[in-house]
């Protein structure tokens, strides 16, 4: 069956690898993926390993390479992924790396400096340009028709003009943030008294702000002020407020010559362009290379991660590697080591060990997700027997059970379907939302979930909560009413009849496939459905234990443990069988033996279930069959009997066999340990049995949830779009459906499917798994590069 | 309405789970899923078959009929019947 059956045999192996090519063989096996290694140093702390210097230098490597991704980030640029994963590289190729990606850092630091220093000094130029060309308004004389009409007023500040005034009126201009013009101007106000003229405008155009770089459109403001004293108060206030101020030169000749100056000045930045150019050049190059990079020296440090957890041995001068290695992969090690190392001196042998080794279980894209959910619950011991190749199908069968609905199903199915067709989509595969992963993980499961559940919706007859007549259906309401004499005035007073199986005619044989339609109709149909989906889930529940206990057989045959088969196996199944089994025959003998003509009579199964235990009868409840008071007296004996079996069995063989004279002898408290193990398994089994048997019960209660759900939906939202029988009724229709759409899918399908989900989950765990399953183990993770990881 | 017999059903089901269970595993080609796909024809075919059985011999004798509201009654006896 291959491995899905058990987990495959593991081994214990110690690589000896030459000092020179321990390198390259780790590097090779690296790749392949193979071998789990063990930690040869515990005790030592990682600083004192022998290959810290190395795994120090990749560390700083990595440091400079994500200076780089953030400097590629801060221009705009993705990092590109690696289309193929390069090998690790070796020692010199190493050095050349780190060589290189420290000069590109470097370069890069300094081109990022200049220009912005370039940038700011730009910065600068263009404000003071700004400030001297928009103060030009306020204090030059009219120019005639060209003044903007906004400034009509006369200029007042001209200080041409105002020569014949004793003072002198100066000048203070800058430039300073939009959002603290009010409180500048208010300040200044306050503190001159008067004694000043500001004006303020916008700058044309926005510019960026050194300190955090968003554009904003700055305020340029022009004071004019008599006074000293008020110029330095002036000077201090703008200092506060963090402005930028320039000179501002009194006469108008000066001003345009510090234009034109200005401007030659701007001209002049034009090395700006070309240290743009060449940033982007580094950029490019960075860009290039730094994936590649990025994947190798992760390998590097990897590999010098595992070398430090091999040993050293001196004398051979080489390094020690001890291994959890599959043994069908023992070959490929072999050659993976030949190809490492130079002279093939570094080889592979195999070790015994009593350790328990690691579980592997390979599983293809199909029965990983299976796989995973029985993993979730506990990783199967070594070896021990592997409850997924059967939960492959009993999960979404017992999902379907207590889903069973052909609409639901089928949208499930669909939904699956697209999710399957689609699954190498790039789209699809690299979603980040960790629901809808979830979800994309178990595409296969939903599949199957949603293929059942039209099967069992088909069983049950129900689509949408509506029951389709594939076959006609078994009751004839014509011969009920010829045989009654119902006419159209009897029913008209009578609300509700019942049809009755005793008439001939009425019933003529059990519908093919499923639940007849008739029932859908009926108003008693929960009478009728309860009984047939709790006695199905009782069937079903003590079918699916019985063969989680035929399961442990194969553990008790591979472990050598025979006994196990007499002294455990044996007592289980006849405890099991001779009451539940039991319970399973009178189950069905019912079904078959009685019918409408002996209704009245009918015997109760629970009341003789009851009574068997309690060794009662009841005299208003008849036998099913003759001699039924026997038979059930000699299963409960036999029941009761297999207790004890279970309980001393195997421990009272386990000392037998001590006593006789063996190498290896368990302690005396070794054997008290058994024995309450083995009572500990006992009582769980025995009032397991009772208390799982009626836990399935489950799959009749969700089922008749969602029938009912189902029902509700549709009788309280989509009838009532058919209500309307004219143009606008239909109009009304789209909406309903809408609603109905939406309800459906979010409750029946979503909510109830992850119920279901759930208890079905919790049905395998533990109903099905503690009859067999101990799940005490741990995964083999194997060294290797693991592609999804570089980010 | 119609007659349904009990052993026709049985027979076709039957043998189309035997078909499913114990033919079909002998043509799954040679391969290294031969053993889970062998297993979940086999379980399905016992978890189909079973969940069926249940069905029908549930219904195969019953204890009590359907009740009917009377519109019920008066539109199958007369529009369908």
């Amino acid at each position: 069956m291959g491995s899905l059956f058990r987990s495959e045999e593991v081994c214990l192996a110690q690589l000896f690898l030459q000092s020179a090519s321990a390198y390259s063989c780790i590097s090779e096996l690296g790749e392949r993926g193979l071998l789990e290694f063990r930690d040869l140093n515990p005790k030592v702390s990682p600083f004192q390993r022998r290959f810290v210097g190395e795994v120090r230098r990749c560390e700083e490597m990595e440091k400079t390479f994500t200076f780089l991704q953030q400097e590629l980030r801060a221009a705009g640029r993705l990092p590109a992924p690696c289309p193929e994963s390069p090998r690790a590289p070796a020692a010199r190729e190493a050095l050349r790396v780190q060589e290189q990606s420290e000069q590109l850092a470097q370069e890069l630091r300094e081109v990022s400096r200049s220009r912005s220093s370039l940038r700011d000094r730009l910065r600068d130029l263009r404000q003071h340009l700004h400030v001297l060309r928009e103060g030009q308004r306020f204090t030059s004389l009219p120019v005639g028709p060209g003044v903007p009409a906004g400034l009509g007023r006369e200029p007042i500040l001209d200080p041409s003009l105002h020569h014949h005034l004793d003072r002198k009126i100066n000048f203070v201009a800058g430039v300073i943030h939009p959002w603290r013009v009010t409180a500048f101007e208010r300040l200044l106000w306050r503190a001159c008294r008067g004694y000043l003229v500001a004006s303020f405008v916008e700058m044309p155009e926005p510019m960026e702000d050194p300190a955090t770089g968003e554009s904003i459109t700055w305020v340029i403001f022009l004071i004019s002020y008599w006074g000293e004293q008020i110029g330095q108060k002036i000077r201090k206030i703008s200092n506060c407020f963090h402005c930028q101020v320039y000179g501002y030169p009194e006469s108008e000749a000066s001003r345009t010559e510090a234009i034109t100056r200005l401007h030659g000045q701007i001209q002049e930045l034009s090395t700006l362009e070309e240290t743009e150019k060449y940033l982007a050049e580094v950029l490019d190059k960075v860009a290039q290379v730094l994936p590649t990079w990025r994947v190798q020296v992760q390998k590097m440090k990897a590999i010098y991660l595992v070398l430090n957890q091999c040993s050293f041995d001196v004398t051979k001068k080489c390094l020690i590697a001890e291994v959890w290695c599959p043994v069908r992969d023992l070959t490929q090690v072999q050659d993976a080591l030949r190809q490492g190392s130079v002279s093939g001196s570094c080889f592979v042998q195999r070790v015994p060990t009593t350790e328990s080794p690691p579980t592997l279980i390979r599983t293809n894209k199909f029965t990983a997700g299976f796989q995973s959910i029985v993993d979730a619950y506990g990783v199967a011991s070594y070896q021990e027997v592997n409850p997924a190749p059967y939960a492959i199908i009993t999960f979404p069968f017992i999902f379907a059970i207590m889903f069973g609905d052909v609409g639901h199903g089928l949208l499930m199915f669909l939904f699956a379907l697209w999710m399957v067709l689609y699954e190498d989509s790039p789209r699809l595969r690299q979603g980040t939302n960790e629901i809808w992963l979830t979800f994309f993980e178990g595409r296969y499961l939903i599949l199957l979930m949603g293929a059942f559940s039209i099967y069992t919706g088909f069983i049950y007859n129900e689509c949408f909560s509506k029951a389709t007549a594939i076959f006609p259906s078994a009751w004839s309401v014509a011969t009920m009413a010829n045989h009654s004499s119902w006419s159209s005035a009897y029913l008209a007073t009578h609300p509700s009849l019942t049809l009755d199986p005793n008439v001939t005619g009425v019933f003529q044989g059990p519908y093919p496939f499923g639940i007849d339609p008739i029932w859908s109709l009926a108003t008693n149909h929960l009478n009728f459905l309860n009984s047939f989906k709790m006695k199905m889930s009782v069937v079903l529940g003590i079918v699916h234990m019985g063969f989680g206990v035929m399961l442990g057989v194969f553990n008790h045959v591979h472990f050598q443990q025979r006994h196990r088969l007499v002294l455990e196996f044996l007592p289980e199944m006849i405890f099991l069988l001779a009451l539940f089994g039991y319970l399973v025959f009178l189950i069905f003998y019912k079904w078959i033996k009685f019918s409408a003509a002996d209704s009245r009579v009918a015997p109760s199964i629970l009341i003789h279930f009851i009574d068997m235990f309690l060794f009662t009868s009841n005299a208003e409840n008849l036998p099913l069959y003759p001699g039924q008071v026997p038979v059930q007296m000699v299963l409960v004996v036999l029941a009761l009997a297999s207790v004890p079996v279970l309980l001393l069995g195997t421990p009272l063989y386990q000392w037998c066999r001590q006593r006789a004279p063996r190498t290896v002898r368990p302690r005396a408290h070794d054997f008290a340990e058994i024995f309450m193990h083995q009572a500990i398994h006992t009582i769980e089994y025995c009032l397991g049995c009772v208390s799982n048997t009626a836990s399935y019960l489950r799959l009749w209660a969700l089922s008749l949830a969602h029938a009912q759900l189902s029902e509700v939906l549709w009788s309280m939202v989509m009838r009532n779009g058919f209500v309307g029988l004219s143009y606008v009724g239909g109009v009304v229709l789209v909406p309903v459906f809408a609603a109905f759409a939406v309800l459906t899918v979010a409750i029946l399908l979503v909510m109830e499917g992850l119920s279901a989900f759930l208890h079905a989950l919790r049905l395998h765990w533990v109903e099905f798994q503690n009859k067999f399953y101990v799940g005490a183990g741990y995964k083999l993770c194997p060294f290797a590069f693991a592609p999804d990881t570089w980010e | 309405m119609t007659a349904h017999s009990f052993a026709l059903p049985l027979v076709l089901f039957s043998a189309f789970c035997r078909l499913v269970g114990i033919a079909a595993p002998w043509f799954v080609p040679k391969g290294p899923n031969r053993g889970v796909i062998i297993t979940m024809l086999v379980t399905t075919a016992v978890c189909c078959y079973l969940f069926w059985l249940i069905a029908i011999l549930a219904q195969a004798n019953p204890l009590f009929g359907p009740q009917l509201k009377n519109e019920t009654i008066w539109y199958v006896r007369f529009l369908w019947e």
